[in-house]
């Protein structure tokens, strides 16, 4: 559950946490697109590097390391696909490209994991709803989203009493072939399953009683406002995507294996 | 088949630090009630019982096996665990199915688990629901179904988590009358339990603990009938024992906690006070 973790909200107070979520977003995107324009090491490197100074700012490096750690399979999973699948359509010959190229795909993975880990981790749930909501999103949907993310770590908890109370009773996980320990989770998912339906009727019954949906125009405790901290990220934002539309176009880039002086 | 923990500590991933140096010993076929306040580290100390948890620093062994060499699965033959809620373990479609399950993973043959599986209905009462589906159920049977999947396989060593919580005064009655047939069978228990009431009609060996450590240690009529140690830990006291604390001023004994003591010195006055 570390991939979990690492896009848990914790309440701190940061710079970053008291950015306007919209801008945050936006942010995100930018780093999205950038990444997915970049095929090649070096401006990934750097993508990767300016989102550190966030993440320090916004103290939350622990977790977001973990995070990390937890997307680390996954990029062992997309650097080896790229040179196995190199190697055999090749017929069977690696060049130092091909290690490139791999390298730059799994960091791309790694900056999109990354930017999002940062705002998953700086930003709440109520603030991600109350930033949909303000975008115009029907108060349903974005009601149901911000719950989603509020359930995530009680399942992800729920999930690891239920493996205990099986494990107690005498289940082992990890034990058999690849379908056995597929089947070994049946006594886990359907307690699960049954639960969150159970716990979303509660919920349902508990909004209702509550006076949910009532009045279709809803009024808010608090309103997002662009601050000064906001019109500095916005300028960031532009700023990244000016610079990366640019070299794009008109830089060559440069690549490792032509610095270290490879073929 | 003795419990051992000596100086355990425990620190959750989260760097919530659970347990702060308990030791204790459980004997074969005691009966313990470990109380406390919600976050007192109850429900992590018993996890270390089977194995669940392994501790940060410390020891716990079983029957001189320390938990740390072995799995859970094979510590589990010997350490039942109810857990407080059932709905976190029934998964099965029938209820016979959901107390074979234990029996399956440890490798009982078909014969035996048909006899184990008799045997756990009709300890509980369940005969009636064999094929029934366990979802069917009331709160109050599931968890009697989840006791029964535990009770199946005949563990030494019981762990109760919460055994009283949701449970109404009969269930709550035939759960006490269960207990002590199981002690005459010279098995070991463990409740983990907010429930005061309950333990002082159980008058079990009582464990207080409090921020990871433990307070107190020993009889239910003493600990139980000292109104600074449970203030401290949220317990008030039981009725009975209030009662005789309001009494004390008329010469009567304040560590009172069961009904036919209770009844038997109170009589003793009456009858002193008419002749």
């Amino acid at each position: 559950m570390s991939i979990f973790d690492g896009l848990k909200f914790r309440k701190v107070y940061s710079p970053i946490h008291n950015l306007d979520p919209r801008m945050k977003f936006i942010y995100v995107i930018a780093v999205f697109v950038a990444a997915i324009l970049f095929g090649s090491i070096i401006p990934l490197l750097a993508l990767f590097a300016i989102q550190i100074p966030f993440v320090l700012m916004a103290r939350v490096q622990k977790q977001w390391v973990r995070s990390l750690r937890g997307a680390l399979f996954l990029a062992t999973f997309i650097f080896i696909v790229n040179i196995a699948s190199n190697f055999f359509t090749q017929g069977f010959v690696l060049t130092a490209a091909n290690w490139e190229d791999a390298a730059a795909m799994t960091l791309r993975f790694v900056v999109l994991v990354e930017s999002f880990s940062v705002f998953f981790l700086t930003t709440s749930p109520d603030h991600l709803g109350l930033a949909l909501e303000q975008s115009h999103v029907p108060y349903e949907f974005s009601f149901a989203f911000t719950t989603a993310v509020r359930f995530v770590p009680v399942l992800a908890e729920e999930a690891q009493t239920i493996m205990d109370a099986q494990k107690a009773r005498g289940l082992e996980l990890e034990k058999g072939n690849f379908m056995k320990r597929i089947r070994n989770y049946i006594p886990v998912l359907i307690p699960l399953i049954v639960s969150a339906i159970r716990r979303s009727l509660e919920l349902a019954e508990a909004m209702e009683s509550r006076a949910w949906g009532a009045t279709k125009k809803r009024t808010n405790l608090y309103a997002l406002k662009l601050h000064r901290g906001d019109y500095a990220l916005l300028a960031i934002i532009i700023a990244l995507l000016v610079l990366t539309v640019y070299a794009f176009f008109y830089v060559p880039i440069p690549t490792v294996r032509g610095l270290l002086g490879f073929p | 088949m003795t419990l051992e923990i000596e100086d355990l500590h425990f620190t959750y991933p989260s760097g919530v630090e659970a347990l702060k140096g308990v030791s204790l010993t459980v004997k074969n076929g005691e009966f313990v009630a470990i109380m406390g306040q919600n976050g007192a580290g109850k429900t992590t100390l018993v996890k270390h019982f089977n194995g669940l948890l392994k501790p940060t620093s410390g020891r716990v062994t079983v029957d001189d096996v320390e938990t740390t060499k072995t799995s859970v699965a094979s510590l589990a033959r010997s350490v039942g665990f109810v857990f407080q809620n059932p709905d976190h373990q029934l998964f099965s479609e029938t209820v016979e199915e959901e107390i074979s399950f234990a029996l399956k993973n440890f490798g009982y043959d078909q014969n035996a688990i048909e006899e184990r599986i008799n045997w756990a209905v009709n300890l509980l009462g369940l005969s009636q629901y064999r094929k029934t589906s366990p979802f069917m159920l009331s709160g109050g049977e599931r968890k009697r179904v989840a006791l029964a999947s535990v009770l199946a396989w005949d563990p030494q060593i019981l762990i109760l988590d919460e055994p009283t919580i949701g449970q109404d005064h009969q269930q709550k009655e035939n759960l006490r009358q269960f207990i002590i047939q199981l002690q005459t069978q010279g098995k070991t228990i463990v409740i983990v339990t907010h429930d005061v009431e309950f333990v002082a009609e159980c008058n079990p060996r009582v464990i207080l603990m409090r921020g990871g450590k433990i307070v107190a240690d020993g009889e239910g009529k003493e600990i139980l009938t000292t109104p600074q140690l449970l203030e401290e830990s949220s317990i008030v006291l039981p009725q009975i024992a209030q009662v005789f604390t309001q009494l004390a001023s008329e010469g009567l004994p304040k560590n009172i906690i069961d009904i036919y003591e209770a009844k038997r010195l109170l009589l003793k006055v009456l009858k002193e006070r008419q002749t």
